[in-house]
């Protein structure tokens, strides 16, 4: 029987961010986005769960070997954004606002690469108290 | 349809080891999972039964009948053992994450009877865990048949 098994690893990474729209004014910015607003940023400790399927090796039992998944995703998210501010030191969030969910669709478009199992999807928890899945369904915004 | 959750713990030793593999191979595939001697975890299983409420209960099935079935075919089989050499199910296999979840999601199918078994979800770790959803062509996603 061919079963349907995701794989699922966490990991972790601390930045700050400033939520601020170049297409709102600057009260608008402080009525949307509130404390979140504020002109020097804030941080968080964010929490990454990267989700992978694929056929479970016979001569390894794995989806994937952490090994690879690990290094694949400290190179491509964890190196680029721990103890960086999101909005100038990722090029994708120049663009687009750091909100987690942002982040998200980031994460996701940069982990999708990796070649040894499908991404079935990306979670973020930016506290303990929220967090914010992407499942690649829509094409939001392409790789920074 | 509601999906009910049932949480349980278990504490087993592993090794990864191919016996097709050459030691150097073994050691650059499995790394320190290798060790001859193995290792040992904290495993949490979580069991996702989903039905629909039975009318007279309330219940998609009787906890404490789910909680016998894990004790059985779970806690009494895997706990406190060297899963390479005592659990039958895995033998010839490597006991990865997603071998042990495999060999649950199969253990557990056929003993629940009401309700259908949705999801078995085995931490090894909190930062690593699978999800099995069982055979990818029945009825098990999340947007399955609901029962008439």
């Amino acid at each position: 029987m061919e079963m349907k098994i995701h794989l699922t690893r966490r990991y972790r990474f601390a930045a700050s961010h400033r939520l601020h729209s170049a297409q709102l004014g600057e009260e608008e910015n402080r009525r949307v986005y509130g404390k979140c607003n504020n002109p020097y940023g804030h941080g968080h400790n964010y929490v990454v769960e990267i989700a992978v399927s694929g056929p479970v090796n016979p001569a390894t039992g794995m989806i994937a070997n952490l090994t690879d998944l690990d290094a694949f995703v400290e190179n491509a998210v964890i190196e680029p954004f721990d103890h960086k501010y999101l909005n100038v030191d990722v090029d994708a969030f120049r663009e687009h606002v750091p909100t987690a969910e942002n982040i998200c669709i980031e994460i996701f478009n940069r982990v999708r690469e990796f070649p040894h199992a499908k991404l079935e999807r990306v979670r973020v928890e930016e506290t303990s108290l929220n967090s914010f899945e992407y499942t690649g369904e829509t094409d939001l915004f392409s790789a920074g | 349809m509601v999906y009910l959750t049932r949480k349980i713990e278990f504490s087993a030793s592993h090794l990864y080891h191919n016996p097709a593999f050459s030691a150097e191979e073994n050691r650059r595939v499995f790394g320190k999972c290798n060790n001859p001697h193995g290792h040992g975890h904290n495993y949490v299983l979580e069991v996702t039964v989903a039905g629909e409420p039975d009318p007279a209960t309330g219940m998609v099935l009787d906890l404490k009948e789910l909680k016998e079935i894990l004790q059985r075919e779970v806690t009494d089989r895997m706990d406190h053992r060297f899963l390479n050499y005592e659990v039958a199910e895995l033998s010839g296999q490597i006991p990865t994450c997603e071998n042990i979840a495999k060999v649950i999601w199969q253990l557990l199918e056929p003993k629940i009877t009401r309700g259908e078994l949705h999801r078995v979800r085995l931490y090894e770790t909190p930062d690593l865990f699978v999800d099995c959803y069982g055979d990818k062509s029945g009825a098990v996603a999340s947007t399955g048949p609901t029962p008439e």
